[in-house]
């Protein structure tokens, strides 16, 4: 690994008493990443991307938003005709969002398919959830915002929810609206919040990177490393590798913002919210529907609004149902099926969000439901107990060097647990 | 693996975005052509300037269209001095003067379209009780806003027999529930083009809809020209990339 090195005198003056270059050289330079790293892992970096691009679009809209019930509406028609480019910013923000929730969850499927979870990563994963739910708590009161009808009753059910909890529940909901009903308090916590909660996004995300860099990123093999053949440092290989990875992402978004952008929203979010009249279905953003569709399919309130917050929390214990002492879903030829399987229901769960609660969508749901938990609960801790792993190769630079994924399985023997 | 997960985004995409968009239920709606439709689109002048004196003389009478100012219609067109002559139409409530009192007066370029009633009560009343939509950003918000509306606009059709048609309501095919407030506006012969195109109510329903949606989207054309130059650029970019990528990763290969 290399030390960094300077030929400034002012660089060397300042890195003495704040050694800020040293720093930015050990995390970002020389920090030593394993060799074999596919393009599943440009997903974390585009995700922090996808925040600053979320977090300079939404500082430009606020100074021209303006948070009122009676205004909200028509600043955002403002910034859509009359502020220069103002378009082109709203877009990039709307579309930002749906891009950031794709970037996060393909992320995620990714760790859940390694086992980037498992130790010693266990907290990595828990900041990565907790990101997770402060995302989702910003895209719930940033789609409030413009106050169009999906804004309006999006927030009324969502908060309603919350009358779910015994005793307090109906206090709290008001304690939240900050009134009777959602109102102009309600808007007008919702952006100051929705203005904090990307920043704390941010603190979390460092601390999530310190976590990340302490032993370094998991592999597609799962294994450690054993020695310096296995890692290669960051730049400049993951950097372009990250650069290229960025291209492809900035090119499948500007398809969205410039030739689509209202394709992934809802149109009843241009009719001005009217507390008067519900639309006939009530339809959270795309990357809530899966949850949506845990929340519907439980008959009572309490235990749906249980079941989809749970539906998070099972992920923060997820290093701990799943013992399985092999990381890598390579390795492991009957939780690959059952992973694939998991991607098949959250895509079910995500369409029947869509759905009206009735009839077929109804059952599917349940179903879809009741195997996410099953998968977590049941699923992966007897996998743990009762598969048995391929063998696993001997170091990260032997498959590699060797062209091919495939160990000699008479010489490999299955990973120690860390 | 990789195969994986991109038909797993291809799929999430599809199918959310096109479930959100369905959520709404109506009735089938046609496909009709428009001009503007497709990355190369554009509105047509002729048609949104026809579409324009449908708006004026037809739908203004009850519908407002608040968000558009009258210096927009430069962008379909018209010279600086007709787009005076079209505010020019309209009167408008300024005020207070200096004795606090308001007056009206004639809209200028820099004045939006004028509401047709003062609040929404005073639409609703005059109107049978319903409300007539602001226009503004229609087109937006209805799924497929252009073929819906003009679907709407063409489809005024009898009342099924079996149909129990409360009084003010009329039979429209693409509505959702078929029972619409308005009343049919558009018939043969209701505007006289300026440009002697024949006013079939077909025709003005295509040319009021080009209008509306350039209402809802005025910076559409704009929006879609630098898309073409920002995507070409990143298709180049990113294509250097990757050779820069295979450059720097080809000693440890």
């Amino acid at each position: 690994m290399s030390e960094f090195k300077t030929n400034s005198k002012v660089v060397k003056w300042i890195d003495h008493r704040l050694p800020i270059f040293s720093f930015m050289h050990e995390e970002l330079h020389a920090y030593p990443a394993p060799r074999n790293l596919s393009y599943m892992w440009n997903f974390g970096s585009l995700a922090g991307i996808a925040l600053v691009i979320m977090i300079v679009t939404g500082i430009v809209l606020a100074m021209q938003y303006v948070a009122h019930t009676a205004h909200a509406f028509d600043s955002i028609e403002h910034i859509m005709r009359n502020v220069n480019y103002g378009w082109l910013v709203r877009y990039i923000h709307m579309n930002g969002a749906s891009f950031f929730f794709i970037v996060v969850y393909i992320h995620i499927f990714r760790g859940l398919y390694y086992g980037s979870y498992k130790s010693p990563r266990e907290l990595l994963w828990i900041l990565g959830v907790v990101i997770l739910l402060l995302m989702m708590a910003t895209a719930f009161m940033g789609y409030t915002l413009p106050w169009g009808q999906m804004s309006y009753w999006g927030a009324t059910v969502i908060t309603n929810l919350f009358s779910a909890i015994p005793v307090v529940g109906d206090s709290i909901v008001t304690w939240l609206w900050g009134g009777f009903a959602v109102g102009n308090p309600t808007l007008k916590r919702f952006f100051a919040l929705h203005y904090l909660l990307p920043f704390v996004i941010v603190a979390v995300v460092f601390l999530h990177l310190w976590a990340l860099h302490r032993f370094g990123s998991n592999n597609p093999l799962g294994i450690d490393a054993k020695g310096p053949q296995d890692k290669i440092p960051f730049h400049p290989y993951y950097t372009v590798k990250d650069a290229f990875g960025l291209g492809v992402f900035l090119t499948i978004f500007a398809l969205f913002v410039f030739f689509a952008p209202n394709y992934l929203g809802h149109p009843d979010n241009y009719i001005p919210a009217d507390p008067l009249q519900t639309p006939p279905h009530i339809v959270p953003e795309w990357y809530f529907l899966p949850f949506y569709a845990i929340l519907r399919s439980i008959p009572d309130k309490l235990l749906g609004v249980l079941a989809m917050f749970g539906a998070i929390a099972v992920l923060a214990v997820l290093p701990w149902l799943d013992r399985s002492p092999v990381r890598s879903g390579k390795f492991r030829p009957i939780f690959k099926q059952f992973y694939v399987l998991l991607l098949i229901d959250v895509l079910v769960l995500g369409w029947v969000g869509a759905k009206p609660p009735e009839g077929i969508y109804l059952v599917l749901g349940r179903v879809a439901t009741a195997y996410y938990f099953l998968h977590f609960l049941v699923v992966l801790p007897l996998l743990a107990v009762f598969e048995k792993p391929r063998p696993l190769p001997h170091s990260i630079s032997e498959p590699v060097l060797k062209g091919g994924g495939q160990a000699a399985g008479a010489t490999a023997k299955p990973m120690e647990k860390a | 693996m990789k195969r994986l997960f991109t038909a797993a985004t291809v799929a999430l995409l599809t199918t959310f975005g096109a479930g959100a968009a369905q959520a709404a239920e109506g009735a089938a709606i046609p496909d009709h052509e428009f001009s503007f439709e497709g990355i190369f689109g554009t509105f047509d002048r002729a048609a949104a300037q026809r579409g324009l004196q449908v708006y004026n003389q037809v739908c203004a009478s009850c519908h407002s269209l608040k968000y558009v100012a009258f210096r927009t219609l430069g962008d379909l067109g018209y010279e600086p001095e007709q787009v005076e002559a079209l505010a020019a139409q309209y009167q408008v409530t300024d005020g207070p003067n200096d004795q606090g009192e308001m007056y009206q007066r004639e809209a200028k370029a820099s004045d939006a379209f004028p509401s047709p009633f003062p609040n929404d009560a005073a639409a609703r009343a005059a109107n049978g009780g319903a409300l007539p939509p602001d226009l503004s950003v229609i087109t937006q918000a209805r799924p497929n806003g252009p073929d819906y509306l003009h679907a709407l606009l063409t489809g005024y059709e009898e009342a099924p027999a079996d149909a129990d048609l409360p009084p003010g309501q009329y039979w429209n095919t693409a509505f959702p529930g078929h029972q619409i407030a308005m009343p049919p506006p558009l018939s043969e012969g209701i505007v006289e083009y300026q440009d002697g195109t024949e006013a079939t109510v077909s025709q003005m329903a295509h040319d009021v809809t080009v209008f509306l949606h350039w209402a809802a989207e005025p910076h559409m054309e704009a929006r879609k020209r630098g898309g073409i130059g920002v995507v070409l650029f990143l298709l180049i970019f990113t294509g250097m990339l990757y050779a820069v990528k295979r450059k720097v990763w080809r000693d440890l290969h």
